[in-house]
């Protein structure tokens, strides 16, 4: 079952020096599955997250054929209209859990908040529903997390909160931009296997964008590999190691691998041709 | 030095507060026989006027109406200008053109010169004085809040807010007010020896509060024609401003060092 579907979908922004394309007809569908976005940074993969929840800052100008929650264009919606969806229906977690919490706010207020954007509840039931939800992301000690401010959480703890914050209106999609690039290898485990649980259980659909191939690998069903604001590739995560094309290959193989160790790791060598070729279509 | 400050401020409240007990006489009762006596005689420490009024009554009643006109303009100057001026930096474009430029036309003129401009138009008196003064304080504050609003804006939690779903009142007023205060705060508290001393120059100049109430300004005035022969009487409510400006200034300069995270590290 589709959940989004993005067709041909082009964020731009008009400098002097002419447009600059930074998505450039991204096409793609979204069921309840988790869906990876892959790229060097500057492909696109960030502003293709954005430009879904039409946050991308004027100048820049997103237009598509469509951009479909459920059946529903949202490139009609208006603002105020976009105002329901963001949060409610589609979500998304941040890279740097650091600067995505307000300092002079406790953790509390702020999930409460999120709560109580989307929710008609008082603020009794806005706490316990605050406190199940840090739970459920494992923070320990809960009750003293909602009185703290977000410099005294350490980042992975940080994270987590961003992603309670998240979820906790329940949203049907989620966009996470590289949510675990900040943090480090074993803290990004922990917070992926929640992200994980918290998805299927709720059966919602994931955007997970990375630069990691291998971790794309091993936590994501399907793939979209960027290019210069194309996709050039489309495949299953479980075959990627096999995938066709040479930005993909170059990718792979620009990475050291335990088991089939090398002198010399190959460059990537850029081929004009691969930025000129049409995207590729995402779509089932 | 900013402890002083406090305590003279502290000071000056309990006065106000306590002026009915505190004044040995009434701050309105004439004694024609008994005009211009000199400081330490005999039941008017401070002397007399010229219309034999004792001088320290009327210092102590005066520091009312000076708290009254310092308390209304820091509160709505600074309101005003954190309005005008998160507005102006969160919506951007247009709105913020229009509202800095207007912001620019009010800085563009010497603060005392534009508040007797107002209060000559608006007619003479306390509350007008209070007006005009808020009238030409607001527009530093408005700069200031859009300076910081601006760096806000463009933060990682801004966009966490608005991408939960927030419209632009709820970001302004719950997350961009807060992180602004503490510069206005000590903006304000820097302010208020400008604020009184507009006060006691409208009032020198008769066009703040009207006789007989014993705004410091009008009494400086009213002494004036004395000053010669009896310098105190001009010299007792200017002594007055004197040590109250001093005592925000010291508070001020304290309280920035309390607030600024940047010098705090050190």
């Amino acid at each position: 079952m589709t959940l989004l579907d993005v067709e041909n979908l082009w964020v731009k922004f008009p400098s002097r020096q002419g447009v600059f394309e930074a998505v450039r007809g991204v096409s793609f569908t979204l069921g309840r599955e988790r869906l990876a976005i892959v790229g060097e940074s500057g492909s696109g993969k960030s502003m293709t997250g954005r430009a879904i929840l039409q946050l991308i800052r004027p100048p820049g100008i997103v237009t598509a054929d469509q951009v479909s929650l459920e059946g529903v264009n949202l490139m009609q919606k208006t603002e105020r209209e976009m105002r329901d969806v963001r949060g409610k229906r589609v979500s998304m977690v941040m890279q740097d859990p650091k600067f995505s919490l307000n300092p002079v706010m406790t953790i509390g207020q702020q999930i409460i908040e999120a709560y109580r954007l989307h929710n008609k509840a008082n603020k009794s039931i806005a706490y316990e529903k605050a406190l199940s939800m840090l739970e459920a992301v494992s923070i320990r000690d809960p009750k003293r997390v909602m009185r703290a401010y977000p410099h005294e959480m350490s980042g992975g703890m940080g994270q987590r909160i961003m992603i309670a914050m998240m979820l906790i209106p329940s949203p049907e999609i989620l966009i996470a931009d590289e949510p675990t690039s900040a943090l480090d290898v074993s803290v990004q485990r922990q917070v992926l296997s929640i992200i994980d649980t918290l998805v299927t259980d709720r059966g919602m659909g994931l955007i997970f964008i990375s630069h990691d191939l291998n971790l794309v690998a091993d936590f994501c069903d399907r793939v979209l590999i960027m290019y210069s604001g194309r996709i050039v590739e489309v495949c299953d995560a479980k075959n990627l190691h096999e995938a066709k094309h040479p930005y993909t290959r170059g990718l792979l193989n620009s990475l050291p691998r335990l088991n089939a160790p090398r002198k010399k790791l190959d460059v990537l060598s850029r081929d004009p041709a691969w930025s000129e070729a049409p995207s590729v279509s995402g779509r089932v | 030095m900013a402890m002083i400050g406090l305590w003279i401020l502290i000071l000056l409240v309990m006065i106000a507060v306590g002026a009915p007990l505190l004044a040995p006489h009434d701050p309105f009762a004439q004694e024609l026989g008994n005009r211009l006596q000199p400081l330490w005689s005999e039941g008017h420490i401070l002397g007399t006027d010229s219309l034999g009024r004792d001088l320290l009554s009327r210092l102590i009643y005066g520091s009312r109406i000076t708290l009254y006109i310092v308390g209304l303009v820091a509160l709505i100057a600074p309101i005003t200008g954190l309005l005008v001026g998160t507005v102006a930096g969160y919506v951007g474009g247009w709105t913020d053109q229009v509202l800095m430029r207007i912001t620019d036309i009010f800085l563009a003129f010497p603060r005392l010169v534009l508040a007797l401009a107002f209060v000559a138009a608006l007619g003479a008196g306390i509350e007008n004085a209070v007006l005009a003064i808020s009238l030409t304080a607001w527009p530093p504050y408005a700069r200031i809040a859009r300076a910081e609003t601006l760096t806000i804006r463009s933060s990682d939690y801004i966009s966490a807010i608005q991408l939960q779903g927030a419209g632009a009142m709820r970001i302004i007023t719950k997350h961009i007010w807060p992180l602004c205060i503490s510069s206005l705060i000590v903006r304000v508290t820097l302010d208020m020896a400008g604020i009184i001393l507009a006060a006691a120059g409208l009032g020198f100049l008769g066009l703040g509060a009207q006789p007989p109430s014993p705004e410091w300004g009008a009494m400086i005035s009213e002494g004036r024609q004395f000053i010669l022969d009896h310098w105190w009487v001009a010299a007792v409510p200017g002594m007055a401003i004197f040590t109250v400006s001093l005592a925000f200034n010291l508070l001020g300069d304290g309280l920035r060092d309390v607030l600024d995270p940047k010098d705090s590290e050190k």
